[in-house]
């Protein structure tokens, strides 16, 4: 489809705008794809992310791919730039990483809630798993602004699907690896290190951006601890921009009602006490407007 | 030269500025979209079917992407007709933009009780009916398959609103002849058809050997199910000649829009599209202008029906 308008109808908030292919680079499985995207790298805080069109025009993948922003640059040549990190596991995806220097790319960014900041400079740990970690070190940016500690642990099934090792040494206090196979770091989870990490260092607060299961067990070790988790979700989105109704899952209100919220727009940052992890990929019995007896069937 | 066509709609009444509108389900209540185009010029908004209560919708997956298509099965998600009323038809009225209020009940009197309570509400152009969904009362048949449901429907929403105020009838096009329920609904009161809604279909993953919806089917929409849309817009066009028509089904373009004036229909909805395109029905709006004067049409009114004209 063609690209929308590039002139923003609002001072804050998503962009539709034509980004330009700069670089298209290889790291362990995955590609970091820098593209120009006049107007977005202004409006990016960390925890954003853009959703992208793939195919071409006409194309029959219709639905466009999320990713979460990984780096930004106001003062580029080409005007501003933004860093995504790209799994190439089916088609769409399989599309956008083959994008030459040059290419056109339509994007829709930034979109959803970012990362909350804490007001005190306290010792933050920062847990990605797989090539979720790509909104993290942006943020341990900020976080270091302030005066925030930043411990870092990166995760994966093996060694080539971590993603940031090198630039987490750098950024970070301490880095800290697991992989499933034991192939880099630590054997295990990021849960096997990550008790340890936040007595050395007096964590206060957890970020997290990764598979739904190590978001769950980071929201539960935080709330074990009483101290704050925040999660960035990987839901399976349609459109990105809050209309379909698809990337739902249930979470608690400031009133403790549960409802289905988009991860989208009430997302993708939750607070890990406030996801019912245990019952995401269900409608739990007492969410809003649950259905008394299960239907089949309509639209 | 696009400026000079008459872009103006008219859906029994309801006078619009452009044939294009949103499609239920996939604008929401417009507040979204406005964040990427003027929700005032297009034609009007077509909100999300609400309900009476609250409703949470099916558990997640609730989408596919198919060819050219997506697969959906959300479960009429919706924040309920009072908090509809209070926040997403107040926030519409004070923005400005014209508005079709999408209805869905799983019986008969829950439609008429939202028609009801939708009748002394301002800043609504016409009410669309979503018949498509299933009649809890009748073991879970879908309203829109039989005529006698569809009628009870619209006659139920028709009794409840005012005579001034237009009614859509949404038609699903999985049924054997959908000129029969146009004429059922027709019958029952309803000023105009809105057709199509999603044809119901299914993927399976083949990763987990499991279908890949939780809600098991889905209803299939975008430019995959075109064809058969215009198709029914054509069927019910030549079946009923004065009916107005709202068109939908896989609308990408200008052309596709024109596709459905050409077949019958007095305006369009634009739906899956949006997911692909968020600005897309400002984007269609310009398309159609400049279809419609490429084609040497001074209006909007010329186009509708065109194709049924006799042979030169």
């Amino acid at each position: 489809m063609s690209a929308g308008s590039e002139t923003a109808r609002t001072a804050t908030g998503p962009l539709q705008v034509r980004g330009e292919i700069l670089t298209v680079r290889r790291a362990g499985d995955y590609f970091v794809i820098v593209f120009a995207a006049p107007g977005v790298a202004e409006r990016t805080r960390p925890g954003h992310f853009a959703a992208v069109a793939v195919g071409g025009h006409p194309t029959a993948m219709l639905l466009r791919r999320s990713f979460s922003i990984h780096q930004v640059d106001t003062s580029g040549a080409m005007g501003g730039t933004v860093e995504i990190v790209v799994d190439a596991h089916g088609p769409g995806t399989k599309w956008l990483v083959e994008r030459k220097p040059g290419d056109s790319i339509n994007v829709i960014a930034p979109l959803g809630r970012p990362f909350s900041l804490p007001k005190e400079p306290v010792a933050c740990v920062l847990v990605g798993g797989g090539y979720g970690s790509a909104p993290l070190f942006m943020l341990a940016d900020r976080l270091r602004e302030r005066g925030c500690r930043v411990d870092l642990v990166l995760g994966a099934a093996t060694a080539s699907k971590l993603f940031g090792v090198v630039d987490g040494r750098r950024m970070a206090s301490s880095l800290h690896v697991t992989t499933d196979d034991g192939s880099m770091g630590t054997k295990g989870r990021v849960t096997a290190v990550l008790d340890r990490i936040l007595d050395d260092y007096d964590g206060q607060v957890i970020y997290g951006c990764g598979p739904m299961p190590m978001l769950a067990a980071i929201a539960g070790i935080a709330q074990q601890r009483g101290i704050a988790s925040q999660t960035a979700v990987e839901e399976a989105m349609a459109c990105g921009v809050g209309v379909c109704m698809t990337c739902v899952l249930p979470v608690i209100g400031a009133d403790g009602v549960t409802r289905m919220v988009r991860s989208c727009t009430d997302g993708p940052v939750f607070f890990g006490e406030d996801v019912r992890w245990a019952d995401v990929g269900t409608v739990p019995d007492d969410c809003l407007g649950a259905p008394v007896v299960s239907q089949q069937g309509g639209k | 030269m696009t400026n000079s066509v008459d872009m103006r709609a008219n859906l029994a009444g309801a006078v619009l500025a452009s044939p294009i509108l949103t499609a239920s389900g996939c604008a929401a209540a417009g507040r979204e979209l406005d964040r990427f185009f003027d929700i005032t010029e297009i034609g009007a908004v077509v909100t999300k079917s609400i309900m009476s209560a609250p409703r949470s919708g099916r558990a997640t997956p609730r989408m596919a992407e198919t060819p050219a298509g997506m697969l959906n099965s959300i479960g009429l998600q919706g924040p309920g007709i009072e908090e509809f009323i209070a926040k997403d038809l107040a926030w519409l009225r004070q923005r400005g933009a014209r508005t079709v209020v999408s209805i869905a009940g799983g019986s008969v009197n829950e439609f008429a009780e939202l028609a009801a309570r939708l009748r002394h509400e301002e800043g609504i152009s016409a009410i669309e009916v979503n018949i498509s969904c299933p009649n809890v009362e009748n073991r879970g048949q879908v309203f829109a398959c039989d005529p006698m449901s569809a009628s009870s429907v619209v006659h139920a929403v028709r009794r409840n609103t005012s005579t001034l105020m237009p009614i859509f009838a949404k038609l699903s096009p999985d049924v054997t002849d959908i000129a029969d329920i146009a004429r059922s609904c027709v019958a029952a009161g309803a000023d105009g058809l809105s057709m199509i809604n999603t044809t119901l279909g299914m993927v399976i993953n083949t990763d987990t050997m499991r279908p890949a919806l939780g809600g098991i089917t889905g209803g299939l929409s975008g430019p995959a199910i075109r064809p058969m849309a215009v198709r029914c817009v054509w069927q019910v066009r030549q079946a009923l000649p004065d009916t107005p028509i709202l068109g939908m089904g896989g609308i990408a373009t200008g052309l596709d829009a024109l596709q459905f004036l050409l077949a019958g229909a007095n305006a369009v909805s634009v739906g899956t599209v949006v997911f692909n395109d968020p600005s897309a029905p400002m984007r269609i709006q310009q398309e159609l202008a400049a279809a419609l004067a490429d084609r040497g049409f001074a209006s909007v009114a010329d186009a509708i029906n065109y194709a049924h004209r006799e042979q030169e």
